[in-house]
């Protein structure tokens, strides 16, 4: 599903994010993606959907090249892709449902279909009641479940979510794994970068760690390791 | 694209409006202002533009007869100025017709022309030229001159059609066209540069929201829309107000007694007349530069 080789990533300003990294993650399986701050996590996570381009190497998703792929393909590839974003990303003048409905709008689902899919989506991040707030009016968790319930929205074959627990508090934090393992087990891929050392320790699943850019550690039902 | 996706796109690009707040009393200000200006000058030059060719339609051939012409020499005289393609009105002037405007002109004291009627009228008949182009004045006055002398009897004493001032006044004419429309084209330049920066600056400010739209699968064309649809807006919303502002200043100027009074003898164009070119004008420059500013300027935050 998800393959790199030998990828490196160097930004402008001469940091080496990435120094040759590896990987293979196959269709349906759920990775945690694990490592102190600074590590290359984020920018690990930037290059699946190709916010960030690898200075070197190459990435598939999907079987397609995310090195070679025509700008004009790009939005089709990531249509297949829900990205849970860090800082949240919501359009600042759009509404809670409307911030998820434009997910749906961008694959020119019918209007009546949005409306159902939103709520349904909306309801499961427990967000019903903020529908037509402004994400300013929203606290940090709520605007990271409305990333959530966009992300998901449309079904993507990838879940892409880059530490989707980081301001929650745990009771919701599990309600947000909840979610995440439904649909990994309804044959959703996900690769998740967390800090959440008692998620990744309960909920086992494939762990992979990068330190200084380069993986030092996957395991198939690995633990978190960091005491933090 | 479904058709429901372009509704959406239109219902986005309205909203977008009005959800951009500052940013489109920004826009709007920016082009109503320009297009103000644009609009004033544009009106001051198509006024100048009439009241130059009102001079020069005043320009014409006078051609005097001898006196005593046969008759049928001067209706051949007549035929063959009518038969010029060049010339728009030929009019005959009796000795009696000129003598009548003699007394129109002299009206307080005309005991002098007393005793010129009949028999005794000096005064030569004549003929009244008016030309389709002013500007071939010149060239048709020599060419009448010239066909009437290589005829075996000449009949035309002399020729008169300002010669010397004509020449003169076509030259300012041309002058002044030519920098009013200069000043016209520079001043629409430079309301379209400031008018297509405002509409950037409030995109840049956009950009986060556009590279958002990108990273959730959105192609450039679904962003683009939109912003298409709002700067259209803007531009007829940008274009109207300074419009319907000069319009009605000028309804107001061309009915006022005063403003006439001062004007003299120079007349204004109707505001009719004006009230669509430039409606029209202003409305297509404000849409063009409102749908393409818009368009351009989204373009360089689409490689997300």
């Amino acid at each position: 599903m998800i393959e790199m080789h030998d990828v490196w990533k160097t930004y402008p300003d001469g940091t080496h994010a990435l120094r040759g990294v590896n990987i293979k993650v196959h269709k349906n399986e759920f990775v945690y993606v694990v490592g102190p701050s600074g590590a290359g996590k984020s920018t690990f996570m930037k290059l699946m959907y190709r916010e960030e381009m690898p200075t070197k190497g190459q990435i598939f998703l999907d079987n397609f090249n995310l090195g070679r792929l025509k700008q004009r393909k790009i939005p089709y590839v990531r249509r297949n892709i829900g990205v849970i974003f860090q800082d949240y990303r919501l359009l600042q003048k759009l509404t809670v449902f409307e911030n998820v409905a434009f997910a749906m709008e961008v694959i020119e689902a019918p209007k009546k279909l949005i409306k159902k899919r939103a709520m349904e989506v909306l309801e499961l991040v427990n967000l019903q009641d903020k529908l037509s707030n402004y994400p300013t009016q929203l606290s940090g968790g709520e605007q990271q479940r409305v990333s959530i319930a966009r992300a998901i929205v449309n079904n993507p074959s990838v879940i892409i979510a880059d530490e989707p627990t980081g301001n929650l508090d745990p009771e919701t934090s599990w309600g947000i794994m909840r979610i995440l393992e439904e649909i990994n087990f309804r044959g959703a891929t996900i690769v998740m970068a967390t800090h959440n050392k008692e998620i990744v320790n309960t909920l086992r699943k494939r762990v992979i760690a990068i330190e200084k850019g380069i993986i030092v550690r996957d395991e198939l039902r690995g633990e978190y390791g960091y005491e933090d | 694209m479904k058709i429901r996706t372009f509704v959406r796109h239109i219902r986005e690009g309205v909203k977008s409006v009005f959800r951009n707040g500052w940013m489109t009393v920004a826009s709007i200000s920016a082009m109503s202002v320009s297009l103000l200006i644009l609009g004033l000058f544009m009106m001051l030059a198509i006024n100048v533009n009439q009241f130059a060719q009102h001079l020069e339609s005043q320009v014409e051939i006078r051609v005097f007869l001898k006196v005593n012409t046969a008759e049928e020499d001067v209706s051949r005289m007549e035929f063959d100025l009518e038969s010029m393609p060049a010339v728009k009105n030929v009019t005959f002037v009796s000795k009696q017709q000129a003598l009548s405007y003699l007394r129109t002109v002299f009206k307080d004291d005309q005991s002098f022309l007393d005793g010129l009627e009949g028999e005794n009228n000096p005064l030569n008949e004549s003929f009244t030229v008016e030309v389709k182009e002013p500007r071939d004045v010149s060239t048709v006055a020599k060419a009448i001159e010239n066909w009437d002398q290589q005829e075996p009897k000449p009949i035309i004493e002399r020729l008169r059609w300002g010669q010397g001032t004509v020449e003169e006044l076509f030259r300012w004419t041309e002058i002044i066209r030519n920098v009013g429309l200069v000043f016209v084209g520079l001043l629409g330049l430079t309301s379209m540069f400031l008018i297509a920066n405002t509409i950037k600056l409030t995109i840049i400010a956009r950009r986060r929201e556009i590279s958002i739209m990108k990273l959730v699968g959105a192609t450039n064309s679904f962003i683009r829309w939109p912003f298409f649809i709002e700067g259209i807006f803007l531009g007829v919303i940008g274009s109207m107000i300074p419009a319907s502002a000069l319009i009605y200043g000028y309804y107001r100027l061309t009915q006022s007694e005063q403003f006439q009074h001062f004007l003299g003898f120079v007349q204004l164009v109707d505001w009719q007349t004006i009230a669509y070119p430039l409606g029209g004008l202003l409305l297509v420059i404000g849409l063009v530069i409102g749908a393409w500013g818009s368009i351009f300027s989204v373009r360089k935050f689409l490689k997300v």
